[in-house]
This record gives C-alpha cells, structure tokens and sequence, in this order.
C-alpha cells in the first residue's frame, strides 16, 4: 500500500480515536479538580451509548440520540453524586459499584429492546471550508465529524473554565481545601454535584461518540475499559487540560498503530498489538504519576464537622 | 477619616456586637451554656478558658458555622441572625482561624478573590483584586506579593493574607483564633503591631489565647469561659497575670518552676554529626551534634518544620541516617530497628500523637501495652496475658489521672489531655534510659500542661535524660537545665539556664548565631 496513504490513514484515525478519551477525560478531570474520583466512567459510557444508540435508532435522530446521552449521563452524574457528596461514600469503592451498575444495565437493555446488533448511520464527516482541502493536513484535521471536534474544543474550553472564571476558582480550590473554600461561602456540595454531574454528561457523550459517531453499533462492553484509561489519562495529563490531550493522543495514536497494523498484515500476532495501548498505559503512568501531586482533597469527603 | 462611622478600609465600623445567652447544644454536650459576651469597636477582648471550655464553639456560633441552640446577637444595637460565614462576612465579622484556611496552591490574588463576585462577571478578575489588596497592605503596613503562591510564604505571611483576605471583604470586627501559636518572638511582635494599628483605627479584635503573658501585652478586656459557660468579664489593667491563671483553672496554679538541683550525670544519648533527609529527600537535619546528660532536661527550640521532628525520628530509628552517629550511653545504635531501640529503653512521645503516638481505635488498655505487648508479662509464648494488661492499665489510668468511663474505652474518644496522659504513661512508667518528648504539651489546657511537666520533672528527678523538643519559649525555658536551638536542620548554639532570654533565643531560632 502506498506508505502515504498508511500515514495518512494513521493519523485520521488516530484523531477520530482520540473522541472518546477526551470527552471521558475531560469530564474526569473537572470531578477530580474538584477532588471526587469518578471509577464509574466506564459504566457512564456504556448507559450513553446505549441510550444514544437506541434513540437514534429507533427516532432516526442522530441528534435525539445525543440529547438522551446527556440526560442519562447526568443522571447517572447526579446518583453518583449523591452517594459521593451526601451519603460521604468511599469514592473508589463506589465508583466501581457505579461502572459494575452500568454494565450491567447497558447489557440488559441491549437484550431486552434490541436484542441483536443493528447499525445506524452515524454522524457524516463534515469538511471544514477551505481547511479541509489543504492536502494531507486537511484530511486528517478538518475531515471528521461533528462528534470529533467537540472533542477536540472541549479541551481549550475546559482549560478556560478552569483557569480564567469564577467557577473554574471555586472547582480548584474545593479539590485543594475545601475547608477553606466553605469558610468563604463557597457551597463544597454545589461545586462537586456540578462537577460530578458535569462529568455524567461528558462520559455520556463519550459513550455516544462511540455509537453513533465512530463505531456506529451498539454491543455489550463495547468500551471493553475505555472509560478506565479516561481516568488514568487524567492522573497523566497531571489534571490539566492540555495534558489530558497529550495523553489522549499518544494513546490513540498507539491504538491507530495497532490497528494499522493488523489491516497490513504485519506479522506480530493480533493479541499482542491490542495489548499494546495497556502495556503503554502502564508504562506511561510509572513514569508519570509521581511527577506532580495530585489535588490535596482528591477522594476526600468534605464533612463541615456539626 | 473621612466620616464618623468608617474604616480607613472603607467599610463601616461596628461599634458593638453582643452576644447574649448564646447555648449551643450537642447531643449529650453542653457545649456553651448561657453565654454573654460582647466586643466594641477598637478594643481586643481576650477570650480565655481550658480547652474544651466552649471558646471555639462560641465563635462559630459568632461566624456562622455553629447555629446556636438558644441566644441572640446583636450589632450596633439591632437584633441580627447569622447562619452562616457568608452571613458574617456581610455583617462585617472577619474570622482568622488557627489553621490556615487558605489553598495552597493558589496564588494571593487567586484565595483573596475565592467565593467573590467578579466585576468580570463569570471571568476571574485578579488584575483588580491585586490592586485593591496593595491598596490595603498599604493603609495596615502588610507586605504581600499578591501573585506569591501560597505554598511560597512562610506562615507569618500567610497569616498576613488571612487578615487582608478579611479585611478585603469588609471585615470590621475580626476573631483571631489563637493566632501566634504558630509565629516565632518576632513575628508575635509584628502582629502585634498590625493588631494595635486596626485597634486604633476601630477595628474590633477578638483574641483566643492560652498564652497569658500576650493577653496582659495585647488586650483591654479578658473574658473566662469554663465547662462552657462565662466565668466573669475583667478590665487587663485590674488583673495581674497570676490571678488570670488561677482564674481561668478554678485553683492555684505555679506559674515559674524552680528546677530542683540535681546533679548532671554521665551522658546517655549522644548524637555525632547527625543528618537526615525529610520526605522529599532533602537535608532535614544536618551535621548535629550534642549530648543528653542522666538527669538533665535538655530543651531543643526552634520554629515548627525546622527538622525537628526528623530529628526525633532519626534517633528513635524511624528514619534514615545518612551521617553521622547516636550513640546510647556506649552503645551505637545508629542503624537500630525502632523496636530494639525501645528495646534498649528510650522512650518517645511523638508530636503527632493521634497519628504516630497511638491506635485510636484500640483501647486504652492495648494503647497502654503497645510498646511491650509481645514481651513478659504482657504476652507470655505468643498469647496476650489480658488479666496483666488489665491491672497494668487500670494501674496507670489511676496513677496518671486518665480521665476515661474505663480501660475499654476506644483512645480515640478522649479529649487531647487525656490521649497524651496516655502516651506518657506508657512511655514513662517503664522508666527509661532516654525519653523523647516532642510537644508534649501542645494543644493542652493550662491544668494537663502542668500535668505533664510535673511528670517530666519527676523523670528527671530519676535520672532519666529527658530532650524535650518545643515550639513554647515559655515552656522551653521554664522546664529546661540547657536549651538548644535548632534552625533549618543545624544546631544553633546551646544556651544555659540562667543564660536564657526569649530575645536571645528568637534571634537563635530565626537563624542568628549568637
């Protein structure tokens, strides 16, 4: 095969991959900013992409679809919320009770309302004016859907929040102290039920980046753990936006690799090549994690002490 | 000035706050019973009692963080409701608290302008917030960078940004929650003078103290609380500092010791060219050298975080010794396991004693046991002796007047007094060679403070070699034979008795050689 064609195919898949970490890990990193670990990603992806599936399936409205990803997101958001913020839960444990929950549910669901694996057509890719012909770069950046780009703007948006609002203050500083941001008025509560529920939404949409915008199916555990290296991508990007993206990309270009390189034959046996995003996960997060401390508060339930 | 009724800040001025018949209920506690207590505008009312007598629950109830079971607060006269700080603040009531409640990894600007509205709107506005802060550092004489991370400051600067972070919002009547327990001699006099310069402009200052010489420095009235309720309101100027003392415990209190003669014996802990690293690998304790005689109380000062409790740890072979030796009596016991170095009998009381000193979660009676739980008689071929564990404990329940229901009490559920009661019985009562105490009264009322010195002296008295590592200048000099100076990891120098000023020995801990 033409060897720039294969770079080309590498890369454009590398990004269109990309769309689901980011939305996953992005939402995380708000929960986790605000010091709330979210274990329960996964299972939030797999609601969403079963809701955004079976709406869209069964509407035809690609956009309904979406629409029911957030809302099952977020109520899934706001569960994890209460159990989180209310009942004071250990995050870990619960979290992973939350992602057991959602994949166990989205299971069911597909059984009992679908029953056997269907398609829809997906969100089209849409050409950006201009951008999009520049060759090479065009193709690989400005020829994807819609569902991509959202994912990649998240990034700079989340970054924003973060830093340069009110809002963005309030979430850093009840994952550092919230002790101190309560003796300020500000409401711990209010913030990490935002956060939280914020992130309900964004694994949502990364659930349905994937069934009606990349994959366009829905199986059982079709994630098969995405959301879970959402999460380690965050302990990776160091909590920052930014970072998250690099993390996402190394990821989903090792992961376009692989791929790539089943379709050319290249003879590695295939259970090797899907190992390999795993492997680099591991190896990535030694090396990384020590390097800058994580949000003071991070899983700490904020108890005012009366 | 330019009105009657304002604040060089701006912020109008509160000529009165009351608190009358303030009771704060707790299930099963009394925590403030009937309390009347009132502050006018440019003068420093003490708020003094043990702990446990109801000062902080009825400052929370002042703040917000506390609704109060029964009682009214008025200000300026009128009757007002705070339910929460949110509710201070607008109220004009400012709180600076013992800790910190500042993030660390936020700049000034950023923890001055948290929880504010933005004149941007959604959008931080720091430009502006750093302004207005200069603005008040100027008009109170505080030195801030406003764009210093907070983890950059020493903790007199961070203390700063608590009072412009009150001030900004408004703050006309501030609670200072034992505020110089943390600062060194010097920075105890710069915050007094910021504290006469808000007076004299009309601030009103509540201050929380156990220290009582600062009182009779620093205030106008003093206010005594005890078992929750109000013992009496006294002018400063008719009271003198004895008096304070035996007012405040209910009894007759020894303010100075007289340390009995006794004669220094031969040396039984020797530290040679001692260092270590902290946590973050970084030289904590470098190149220390001195010794600890029988019979000697050798105090060790110096400002919190300083390497002392390192120190602490390298001796007691719980940390790492990169150089140098300890030496116990003849005896190396530089890289000794901890539990052979108890095992030689030295004793330690940790600094940390809910963490390091204890299982809150284990009885007192197995607390009392956990340094010799697996030797006789407390455990004979691998079995607990529980029958002897339980004499042994009902023993020094008794002995150190440990205040608990019984020994099957959970450690954990006693006040702070009574933990380090435990501590050190189990600590002392195998008469050591060598006894660490670190801290051993922080945090302790007035009557457990001369509790545990009383024990420390009568230690000495047996010839123990006692190193008492302090933060409390006053304590420090009032139980020590010797006191050494420890700054930034080095031995400062080693002072006499007699020779002792807490001039010389705050030089000493800011890191002069004198």
């Amino acid at each position: 095969m033409n060897p720039e064609l294969v770079i080309v195919g590498v890369l454009t898949s590398g990004i269109r991959l990309a769309t689901p970490y980011l939305y996953a890990a992005i939402g995380e990193t708000f929960g986790q900013r605000s010091g709330v670990l979210n274990l329960g990603v996964d299972g939030q992806m797999l609601l969403g992409a079963f809701a955004a599936f079976y709406v869209a399936f069964t509407t035809g409205n690609l956009w309904l679809g979406l629409l029911a990803a957030i809302i099952v997101g977020a109520l899934m958001g706001l569960a994890m919320a209460f159990v989180t913020v209310n009942l004071q839960a250990v995050q870990g444990i619960s979290g992973i009770g939350f992602y057991l929950f959602g994949l166990g549910m989205s299971e069911l669901l597909f059984k009992m309302m679908l029953g056997t694996v269907e398609t829809v057509k997906g969100f089209p890719i849409v050409s950006i004016p201009f951008l999009g012909d520049i060759p090479f770069v065009g193709k690989i950046f400005f020829q994807q859907n819609i569902m991509v780009y959202g994912a990649f703007l998240l990034v700079p948006l989340a970054w924003f929040i973060l830093n340069k609002t009110t809002l963005g203050l309030k979430i850093r500083a009840v994952g550092e102290n919230p002790e101190a941001a309560d003796s300020l008025g500000v409401s711990v509560a209010r913030i990490r039920y935002f956060t939280i529920i914020l992130g309900g939404i964004l694994s949502g949409l990364a659930g349905a980046s994937m069934s009606i915008a990349l994959l366009n199916v829905f199986q059982q555990n079709m994630t098969s753990g995405l959301g879970f290296i959402a999460v380690a991508l965050v302990y990776f990007g160091a909590w920052r936006a930014w970072g998250v993206l690099a993390g996402a990309l190394l990821f989903s270009f090792v992961n376009s690799i692989q791929l790539w390189m089943q379709v050319l034959n290249v003879p590695i046996p295939s259970e090797i090549a899907v190992m390999l995003p795993y492997i680099l996960t591991i190896i990535v997060l030694v090396l990384t994690v020590s390097r800058v401390r994580p949000p003071s508060a991070l899983t700490k339930p904020f108890d005012r002490g009366d | 000035m330019t009105e009657e009724n304002k604040l060089p800040s701006g912020h109008t001025r509160i000529d009165s706050l009351e608190m009358r018949g303030i009771t704060k209920r707790f299930p099963g506690v009394l925590a403030s019973d009937n309390v009347n207590f009132d502050v006018k505008a440019g003068e420093v009312h003490a708020l003094l009692g043990e702990n446990g007598a109801g000062k902080s629950t009825l400052m929370k109830v002042l703040y917000g963080l506390y609704e109060p079971s029964e009682g009214e607060i008025f200000l300026n006269g009128k009757k007002i409701t705070i339910d929460s700080p949110t509710d201070a603040i607008s109220h004009g009531i400012g709180m600076i608290h013992q800790h910190f409640m500042l993030v660390e990894t936020l700049t000034v600007a950023e923890n001055v302008a948290l929880g504010l509205p933005s004149s941007k709107g959604f959008l931080t506005d720091l430009d502006k917030v750093s302004e207005r802060i200069l603005e008040l550092a100027d008009i109170y004489g505080l030195k801030i960078d406003p764009d210093a991370y907070i983890w950059q400051l020493s903790v007199g600067q961070q203390q700063r940004v608590e009072i412009i972070k009150a001030l900004y919002r408004g703050a006309a009547l501030l609670i200072l929650d034992e505020p110089t327990a943390v600062l060194t001699p010097q920075e105890v006099d710069e915050f007094f003078v910021i504290m006469r310069q808000m007076v004299a402009d009309g601030h009103g200052l509540i201050f929380i103290s156990h220290k009582l010489h600062e009182i009779m420095n620093i205030c106008d009235r003093v206010t005594i609380l005890r078992d929750g309720a109000k013992v009496g309101t006294r002018n400063i100027a008719d009271i003198t500092k004895s008096e304070l003392a035996n007012w405040m415990v209910g009894r007759e209190v020894s303010m100075t010791r007289e340390l009995e003669k006794i004669e220094r014996g031969p040396s039984r802990l020797t530290l040679e060219n001692l260092s270590c690293d902290n946590e973050r690998e970084l030289p904590a304790v470098k190149d220390f050298s001195l010794k600890v005689h029988s019979g000697e109380i050798l105090g060790l000062a110096g400002i919190s975080g300083n390497g002392q409790r390192e120190l602490a740890e390298a001796i007691t072979g719980l940390r790492e010794i990169k150089g140098g030796k300890v030496l116990l009596e003849d005896e190396d016991i530089t890289h000794v396991r901890p539990g052979e170095v108890t095992e030689r009998m030295l004793s330690y009381i940790p600094e940390e004693r809910m963490r390091d000193g204890m299982i809150k979660d284990f009885t007192i009676a197995e607390n009392m046991v956990l340094r010799e739980h697996h030797v006789p008689p407390f455990a004979e071929k691998g079995f607990l002796m529980l029958k002897k564990i339980a004499n042994h404990s009902d023993d020094l329940i008794k002995k150190f007047r440990v205040k608990t229901p019984s020994r099957e009490t959970k450690a954990g559920t006693l006040s702070g007094g009574n933990i380090q009661k435990v501590v050190l019985a189990r600590e002392i009562s195998r008469n050591p060679r060598v006894l660490i105490a670190a801290q051993p009264t922080r945090g302790l009322d007035v009557g457990a403070t001369e509790y545990v010195h009383e024990q420390l002296l009568k230690q000495r008295g047996e010839g123990t070699a006692i190193m008492m590592i302090s933060e409390d200048l006053d304590e420090v000099m009032a139980l020590s034979d010797r006191i050494a100076v420890i700054c930034e990891g080095e031995l400062m120098g080693i002072v006499e008795r007699a020779d002792a000023t807490p001039q010389k020995l705050g030089l000493m801990m800011a890191g002069e050689n004198v």
